[in-house]
């Protein structure tokens, strides 16, 4: 039975929006979908304890360049999200191949990618001529309607399906990872570098492999909320606050288990969702206020997330996790 | 001199200003870095809430503006015990990325708290504090009084770490923690001073910072990253080196605001940051091993 149960699942996910389509939950649901497939591609590189402060300027890379291009180059989301792709990869090497080459680790690694992120957020601010600065940027419709040659679509059922394939694929890489001989090299690096390295393992390469995959994806997540959102401010994709939010989000469900981040999403999103509902206006706030208190809690009684302490429970002689993050 | 070089001129002696209260800031965090080796990345929330202390005691309740400032001091460090006690403490024995985590946390928790109890709106003193003009240029009179008060408060500082017991129990911890334990310093007290300490220099940049900004919720975010990236430039832990490294900051995001926006003064620093780390990962003043 629990050998069919991800195949029941993908075809109910799939079948969903067939059967019940009110504007307002499916809209919730892609969200969801996009912010999952992003908190996935963190916890990619940050389960090897490779904590990025730096995703926000990956994902805000991500979605400007598609819009960028889009507005001012007239090339379709096809060519242009590739593009942002190869920006965001190429920043990532840049960024992490000094930081792995010269043993930049822990704290400081999280703090160099903080300033990555910082130099994107004052960066898209500061071209205000052309990115709209902080009152953000809108790529412009193509001849109103839903078209694939603009990627752009009015129903929300086409997007539902996208998002849940692009979220799909971010869990069979994830898996993907998690059988490879990278996960093994990766999970030695962490917990020695020296160590790992005298057993022949290449430390750089591999960090920087698994640095440029999660760089990537993250930048196809920011692309992907453009083309829905159809507006995108430095804030919202932006920044240290976004790449805070992303490790929230993952420490709350769970790091070590594929579906941890998706976990998170569902709750965080749910939470903000049910304050912003039933308390209006006066809920600015709130959200971030229970966040703020649940992260500490889970990290100082619950390091390993709802999910993965559930894995733990239902399974206790399983193989204990990966080292402690 | 032409109006160019006043201009040049006036943006060095404001960067040196700048440079006198990030300095300042840095001190706090390299102090609890150095001595309970973990990082607080809800600094400038603190400060953040130190601000809204002056505002509502000064132009709310109308107490007079020197008590305000003791009180906000003396707050703030308390809110650093207890950040301590109830956050840093349990974490101690964790690994380094979860305490940065967890502040993180705290730093959500105090922005949002701040945004519920207080809302959105850009609140100020409403005191107006008169500006000199030297020659052709204009310089404030509340970023003067905040350095001087700055440099005040560091060598206070100073003499507390060189002059007296517990200055040189918080030194030598800083220096080899294992060790000081078996001297029969008492670990958990000297953290706690320290907390304390790092409040209290929290509290005294609210105090200075208040002159000079509009204070929100929101406000942590414009001097917090910038804070971390200067201990880290002049080397967590390293006093010196953060000092340094504040002025190389201010000067740079002064000077790059003159020639070009504020933002690119922003981005020439967080550049020059990522760059040193790569040339100089231990910090600016290291020695080359």
């Amino acid at each position: 039975m629990t050998r069919y149960l991800p195949w029941i699942t993908g075809v109910a996910l799939i079948g969903l929006p067939f059967v019940y389509h009110a504007p307002y939950p499916l809209h919730i649901l892609i969200i969801i979908l996009i912010w999952s497939f992003a908190y996935t591609s963190w916890s990619i590189m940050g389960r090897f304890g490779l904590v990025s402060l730096g995703h926000g300027g990956f994902m805000g890379i991500g979605a400007y360049v598609t819009a960028l291009s889009w507005n001012h180059a007239g090339l379709t989301p096809w060519v242009g999200i590739p593009l942002a792709l190869l920006a965001g990869g190429v920043l990532a090497v840049l960024v992490a191949y000094p930081c792995f080459r010269f043993r930049i680790t822990g704290h400081y690694f999280a703090l160099v990618t903080l300033a990555l992120s910082g130099v994107v957020l004052q960066v898209i601010t500061a071209t205000r001529d052309h990115t709209g600065g902080s009152l953000g940027y809108t790529p412009e419709r193509y001849r109103g309607g839903s078209s694939l040659y603009a990627l752009q679509f009015s129903g929300k059922t086409t997007w539902y399906l996208i998002a849940l394939g692009v979220w799909a694929v971010g869990l069979y890489v994830w898996r993907r990872v998690d059988r490879s001989m990278t996960r093994y090299a990766l999970e030695a690096i962490s917990e020695d570098e020296d160590g790992a390295a005298a057993a022949g393992v290449h430390v750089t390469a591999e960090k920087l492999k698994i640095t440029v995959l999660s760089a990537v994806m993250t930048a196809l997540a920011g692309a992907l909320y453009c083309q829905y959102q159809m507006f995108i401010s430095p804030d919202t994709v932006s920044g240290i606050s976004i790449s805070l939010q992303m490790i929230f989000a993952v420490v709350v469900g769970g790091v070590y288990v594929s579906l941890g981040p998706t976990v998170g999403a569902v709750i965080t999103i749910l939470l903000a969702e049910v304050l912003r509902i039933s308390f209006g206006t006066r809920a600015v706030g709130w959200d971030n206020l229970v966040y703020g208190v649940l992260l500490v809690l889970f990290i100082v009684f619950l390091p390993k997330g709802i999910l993965g302490s559930l894995h733990d429970v239902a399974r206790p002689r399983g193989k204990s996790g990966a080292a402690a993050a | 001199m032409g109006p160019l070089d006043i201009y040049l001129l006036e943006a060095v002696i404001n960067g040196v200003l700048l440079g006198g209260v990030l300095a300042l800031l840095s001190l706090g965090l390299n102090l609890i870095f150095g001595v309970i080796d973990v990082v607080w990345v809800c600094y400038a929330e603190l400060i953040m809430l130190g601000m809204y202390g002056m505002y509502f005691l000064y132009t709310v309740y109308h107490v007079p503006i020197g008590l305000a400032a003791a009180v906000c001091i003396v707050g703030v460090a308390i809110l650093g015990v207890i950040l301590h006690v109830l956050v840093i403490a349990p974490l101690l024995g964790a690994a380094p990325i979860n305490q940065f985590l967890a502040t993180g946390g705290v730093l959500f928790f105090l922005q949002s708290a701040a945004t519920v109890l207080f809302g959105i709106e850009f609140r100020n003193l409403g005191l107006r504090l008169p500006v000199l003009k030297v020659s052709e240029m204009f310089i404030s009179y509340s970023r003067l009084l905040a350095f001087a008060a700055a440099l005040i408060g560091m060598i206070l500082v100073y003499l507390f770490l060189t002059r007296t017991y517990s200055g040189a129990a918080i030194r030598a911890i800083a220096q080899d923690r294992q060790i000081m334990t078996l001297m029969g310093v008492d670990t958990r007290r000297i953290y706690l001073i320290t907390s304390a300490l790092g409040g209290g220099l929290a509290g005294l940049a609210a105090c200075l910072l208040v002159l000079q900004y509009d204070v929100h919720p929101f406000v942590g975010l414009s001097f917090g990253p910038i804070t971390f990236l200067i201990c880290v430039l002049g080397g967590l832990g390293n006093f010196v080196g953060g000092f340094v490294a504040a002025f190389v900051f201010a000067e740079l995001i002064s000077l790059g605001g003159l020639y070009l926006d504020l933002e690119w003064g922003y981005v020439f620093a967080f550049v020059f940051f990522i760059v040193m780390m790569f040339v100089r990962p231990e910090g600016l003043l290291a020695r080359r091993s």
